[in-house]
C-alpha cells in the first residue's frame, strides 16, 4: 500500500501523542500515584504503537512496545514509579521524536534501534515480571482447556436459548479463534471477524465479553457461542480467509452439553442481573462512543496553505468593498445602505477567517514545561515555571515563529538568570528558582511575558563591557539611561566575546531574537533589576494579514504607516526643530525626540522646502519605548488595509514593510517604522 | 524542409524590434498606474496592481540606457512570469505572434551594442532583424539588484 499520503498525517499525530505523553509524563513525576494519568499514558502509548505500526516503522513499535510493557507493570503496581524509571520514559520519548523527525524529513525512521533505552526498559519489565512469577497469579485461560469440553460457561438463560435453537434444529458452535501474535490491530480484526458471524449467525456468548474485546482487552484470543444454519466447515473456511487469523477451532455444542450444565438458583439469578447489567452497559458504551465520534468530527484538519488562499480572497473582497465605497457617492442612499450591509458582511467574514487561523499559544508553551525540567536537572538548579494565559491565541504564522524565540529567552532566564539553590538562601530568596511565563491579549497585541526572579542584569558590567568595546566614549556612556545600556545587548556579539564573567550567554542571541520579532511585526523588551530578576516583553500583532493605517502623503505620494505603530500626531512650528549632535529633534511635553523627514528617508522631491511652511504635521511613532517624529505633507485618513508581499524582488527595501492596493487601485506603499526610526 | 517553430511576443523600443518567448508570457496590458518604489535602480518603475496582485515593473528602456519616454497610447506591459513570480516589463509598443523557424535564429555572442547576457539569439524573418531576450537572465538580474 503506498503509505506516501499518510505520512503527514502520521507525523502530525504522532508530535500530538509526544507532546500529549509528555505532559503526562511530567504530571506523573509530580503524582506519581496517579491512575489515571497512568492510564492516560499508556493508551496514548498504545495508540502510538498501532500508528507506528500500521506505517511499517518497526523500530518505532519496537520502542513503543517495549514501554508499554514497563507502562504496563507500573498500572499493575508491579513497578514502582522511581524517578529512573521516569527518566528511562523521557529519554524514549525523545528517541521517539527523533524517529517522528527522520519521518517526517526523509519519509524513513532512520536505522537507530535505540537498543540501549530497550534493553533498559525491558530490564525493568523483566525484573517485576521474575517478581510476579512468584506470586500465585492468574491462571492462563489456556491452562484451563479440557477436550472436548465447552469453554464458555452457560447459565440458565443461556441454556433456554439454546434449547430453543436445538428444538428448532439449528446448529449451534462454540467457535475459539487465535489471532496472528503479529497482529497489531486486534481489536479491528474481532470486528472484522464479528461482522462476519454476524451476517451468518446469531452470537449468544463471547469471552471475554464484546465490550472488552472492542476495547482491545483481550489477548490474541477470544471464544464465541454462535447459532447459525450454517454449519461448522462454512464458518471455518469463512474465518480462515480473515487475514491474521492463526486458529479457528469450531466444536458443535450438542443437547448433551447442555445437561452437564449445573445451574444453582442463586447464580443464575446473578447471571440474570449480570447479563441485564452488562447490555445496558453495552447501550452506555455504545452511545458514549457516538458521543465521542460527535465530538471528534467537528474539528477538521485543514492545510495551512487552503487557509492562506481563503485569506487572500476575503483580502480581495475587502479591496473591492473599499473600491465600491470611493466609486459610489454618498447621495443614493439605496446604494450607501447595500454598501454598508456588504461592509458588515465582509468585516465579520474576514473575523471568522482570523480567527480560523488562531491557534492557542499552548501549542508553543506546552514543549516549555519539559524543557525547564530538562534545564533544571542538567545544571542541578531548582527551578519552577508558571504558566498562565496558554488559552490565547495568536494567529497560526506568528505561532510558527514565535516558538524559538520563547526557548532562547527561557534559557537564558533558566541559565543565567535563576541562581543554584545556596545562592539564593544567601541572598535570602527562596530555594526554588521562578520562572513565570504569561500570554493575555492587550488591544490589538498578544503580550506574552517571560519573567524570572534570578540575579537580573548587572547595568555597571554592561557599561563597563560597552566602554572596554569601545562602542561609546565615556562620557556618552556616564549619561545614557539603564534602558539605553540594555539595548547595547541587543547588539549581535556584544556578550559573546567574553565568556569568563558570569554576564556570559545574556546576550547571546538576544540580538536574533528581537530581529525575530521585529520581523514578525512585534516589539521586544527587556526590563532587569540586578538581583531581582529580569522580565521580558514581547508584544505582537493579532494578525499580519489585515491592519489599520493611517494614510499620509509625502510629496505626490501616498503611504501607510501601522496604526499600532503611531503614538499621536501634532504639527510642529518649524523654527522648533534644533541640532543635536547632527540630528534634528524638537520637544513633544518636555520630552525630546528626534525628527525624520520622510522626504529624506524616501528621496522625494519637495515642491517647497520645509522651511517655508508654517507648520509641520509630525507622526510620533513608537519603536518599543522610543519615539520618534516623522514629517509628511499631510494626513489622508485611517483605514483597513491587506498586507501584500512586495515579492522577492523587492523585499530587501529596508525602509518598505509592503505593500496594500488603496480604494482607487492604486498601490500604496507601508512604511517599516523599525527599520526607518 | 521546415524546422521546429517557435512563437515569439515582438515588441518595440524606438525603432528597434525584441522577441520574447511566449511561454514566459502570461498577459499583455495597458499601461497602468505606477508606483513608485524608494532605493530601487531606476530601471526598476514600481509596483502596479494587476487584479489584486501587486507586481514590479522593469522599464526596458532605462535598462537598455535610453532616454526615458513618456507612456502613450502604444505603450504596454508584458506581464512576463517566472518560477511562478510575475514580473511586469514596459516596452514601446507590441507589434506581434510570430512565428519562427528555429533554422532561422542564429546564436550571437559579442553582438551589437547592448549586453549579450540577456540575448538568446537573433532571429531572420523576410527583411526583419528581431533580438530575441532572455527573459530568465533579464529577471534574474532584476532580483540581483
Amino acid at each position: 500500500m503506498d503509505m506516501n499520503k499518510y505520512l503527514n498525517i502520521f507525523v502530525e499525530e504522532s508530535r500530538e501523542h509526544l507532546q500529549a505523553l509528555n505532559t503526562s509524563l511530567l504530571e506523573l513525576e509530580k503524582d506519581p500515584g496517579n491512575t489515571p494519568i497512568l492510564n492516560e499514558i499508556f493508551r496514548v502509548a498504545h495508540t502510538l504503537k498501532g500508528m507506528a505500526g500500521t506505517m511499517g516503522f518497526t523500530h518505532m513499535s519496537d520502542l513503543t512496545h517495549n514501554m508499554e510493557d514497563v507502562l504496563d507493570g507500573l498500572r499493575n503496581g508491579r513497578i514502582k514509579v522511581y524517578p529512573e524509571v521516569v527518566d528511562i520514559l523521557f529519554k524514549c520519548l525523545d528517541a521517539l521524536e527523533s524517529y517522528v523527525d527522520n519521518v517526517s524529513r526523509t519519509g524513513s525512521e532512520g536505522d537507530e534501534d535505540n537498543r540501549d533505552i530497550i534493553n533498559f526498559l525491558s530490564a525493568i519489565s523483566d525484573k517485576s515480571k521474575a517478581a510476579q512469577e512468584t506470586q500465585p497469579g492468574i491462571i492462563p485461560q489456556a491452562g484451563k482447556e479440557k477436550k472436548d469440553d465447552l469453554h464458555l460457561e452457560l447459565n440458565i438463560y443461556d441454556r433456554n436459548v439454546l434449547e430453543k435453537a436445538f428444538e428448532e434444529s439449528l446448529n449451534v458452535f462454540e467457535i475459539y479463534i487465535e489471532l496472528d501474535r503479529k497482529c497489531l490491530l486486534k481489536a479491528a480484526r474481532a470486528f472484522i471477524i464479528f461482522q462476519i458471524l454476524e451476517k451468518h449467525s446469531d452470537i449468544i456468548k463471547s469471552a471475554p465479553p464484546v465490550n472488552d474485546i472492542e476495547d482491545e482487552r483481550f489477548d490474541y484470543y477470544f471464544t464465541v457461542m454462535v447459532i447459525s444454519k450454517k454449519d461448522a466447515e462454512f464458518f471455518i473456511t469463512e474465518l480462515n480467509s480473515v487475514s491474521e487469523v492463526r486458529t479457528v477451532k469450531v466444536t458443535r455444542v450438542t443437547p448433551k452439553h447442555l445437561e452437564r450444565i449445573k445451574v444453582s438458583p442463586g447464580s443464575d439469578e446473578k447471571h440474570h442481573v449480570d447479563r441485564d447489567g452488562r447490555m445496558n452497559q453495552g447501550i452506555m458504551d455504545s452511545s458514549q462512543k457516538t458521543a465521542e465520534k460527535r465530538i471528534t468530527s467537528k474539528t477538521v484538519r485543514v492545510d495551512i496553505e487552503r487557509l492562506d488562499v481563503l485569506m487572500n480572497l476575503v483580502s480581495e473582497l475587502i479591496i473591492i468593498k473599499t473600491r465600491l465605497d470611493g466609486i459610489i457617492s454618498d447621495r443614493d442612499r439605496e446604494c450607501a445602505q447595500t454598501l454598508e450591509n456588504l461592509e458588515r458582511v465582509t468585516t465579520s467574514l474576514h473575523d471568522s477567517v482570523m480567527k480560523v487561523r488562531m491557534v492557542p499559544v499552548e501549542s508553543v508553551f506546552n514543549r516549555f514545561p519539559r524543557m525547564v525540567r530538562d534545564i533544571s536537572k542538567e545544571l542541578n538548579k531548582d527551578i519552577a515555571l508558571h504558566m498562565s494565559g496558554e488559552e490565547t491565541e495568536l494567529d497560526r504564522t506568528v505561532i510558527d515563529e514565535i516558538g524559538e524565540p520563547l526557548i532562547h529567552i527561557i534559557r537564558n532566564s533558566a541559565d543565567h538568570g535563576i541562581e543554584k539553590s545556596e545562592e539564593r538562601v544567601k541572598k535570602g530568596k527562596s530555594t526554588t528558582g521562578n520562572i513565570w511565563l504569561r500570554a493575555y491579549q492587550d488591544g490589538n497585541n498578544v503580550v506574552i511575558e517571560v519573567d524570572d526572579d534570578g540575579t537580573g542584569i548587572d547595568i555597571d558590567k554592561v557599561r563597563k563591557k560597552v566602554l572596554e568595546k569601545g562602542l561609546e566614549s565615556e562620557e556618552t556612556i556616564s549619561t545614557l539611561s539603564d534602558e539605553e545600556i540594555i539595548q547595547f545587548l541587543f547588539q549581535p556579539n556584544f556578550s559573546t566575546s567574553d565568556k569568563v564573567t558570569d554576564l556570559s550567554g545574556r546576550g547571546v542571541g538576544l540580538d536574533v531574537v528581537k530581529t525575530k520579532i521585529e520581523s514578525l511585526g512585534g516589539t521586544f523588551e527587556l526590563i532587569s533589576k540586578l538581583g531581582q530578576g529580569s522580565k521580558t516583553i514581547i508584544r505582537l500583532p493579532l494578525t499580519l494579514a489585515i491592519i489599520q493605517a493611517l494614510l499620509v502623503m509625502v510629496g505626490d505620494e501616498k503611504y501607510a504607516i501601522p496604526l499600532n505603530t503611531i503614538r499621536e500626531i501634532y504639527n510642529v512650528n518649524p523654527a522648533d526643530i534644533q541640532f543635536v549632535r547632527n540630528q534634528e529633534v524638537t520637544l513633544l511635553r518636555d520630552t525630546v525626540i528626534p525628527i525624520i523627514r520622510l522626504h529624506n528617508v524616501l528621496d522625494i522631491e519637495q515642491s517647497e522646502p520645509d522651511s517655508n511652511k508654517k507648520q509641520l504635521t509630525c507622526v510620533v511613532v513608537k519603536k518599543g519605548e522610543k519615539l520618534s517624529g516623522l514629517i509628511v505633507d499631510s494626513l489622508i485618513s485611517q483605514q483597513e488595509i491587506v498586507i501584500k508581499s512586495l515579492g522577492k524582488l523587492l523585499s530587501g527595501i529596508r525602509c518598505i514593510a509592503g505593500a496594500t492596493i488603496l480604494g482607487d487601485g492604486n498601490v500604496a506603499l507601508i512604511l517599516d517604522v523599525n527599520s526607518i526610526v | 524542409m521546415v524546422g521546429k517553430q517557435k512563437q515569439f511576443v515582438v515588441f518595440l523600443i524606438d525603432s528597434d524590434e525584441y522577441g520574447a518567448d511566449i511561454n514566459k508570457v502570461t498577459i499583455i496590458e495597458r499601461m497602468l498606474n505606477v508606483t513608485r518604489v524608494p532605493k530601487t535602480p531606476p530601471y526598476i518603475k514600481g509596483v502596479v496592481n494587476l487584479r489584486g496582485d501587486v507586481i514590479p515593473m522593469m522599464d526596458l528602456r532605462t535598462r537598455f540606457g535610453l532616454p526615458e519616454k513618456e507612456a502613450d497610447d502604444d505603450t504596454r506591459i508584458i506581464i512576463v512570469e517566472v518560477d511562478g513570480i510575475s514580473y511586469g516589463i514596459i516596452v514601446d509598443s507590441v507589434l506581434e505572434v510570430l512565428q519562427i523557424d528555429e533554422s532561422d535564429i542564429e546564436n550571437v555572442s559579442g553582438f551589437s551594442n547592448i549586453n549579450a547576457d540577456y540575448v538568446n539569439g537573433v532571429a531572420k524573418s523576410d527583411t526583419r532583424l528581431i533580438t530575441l531576450l532572455n527573459v530568465e537572465k533579464l529577471i534574474s538580474e532584476f532580483i540581483a539588484t
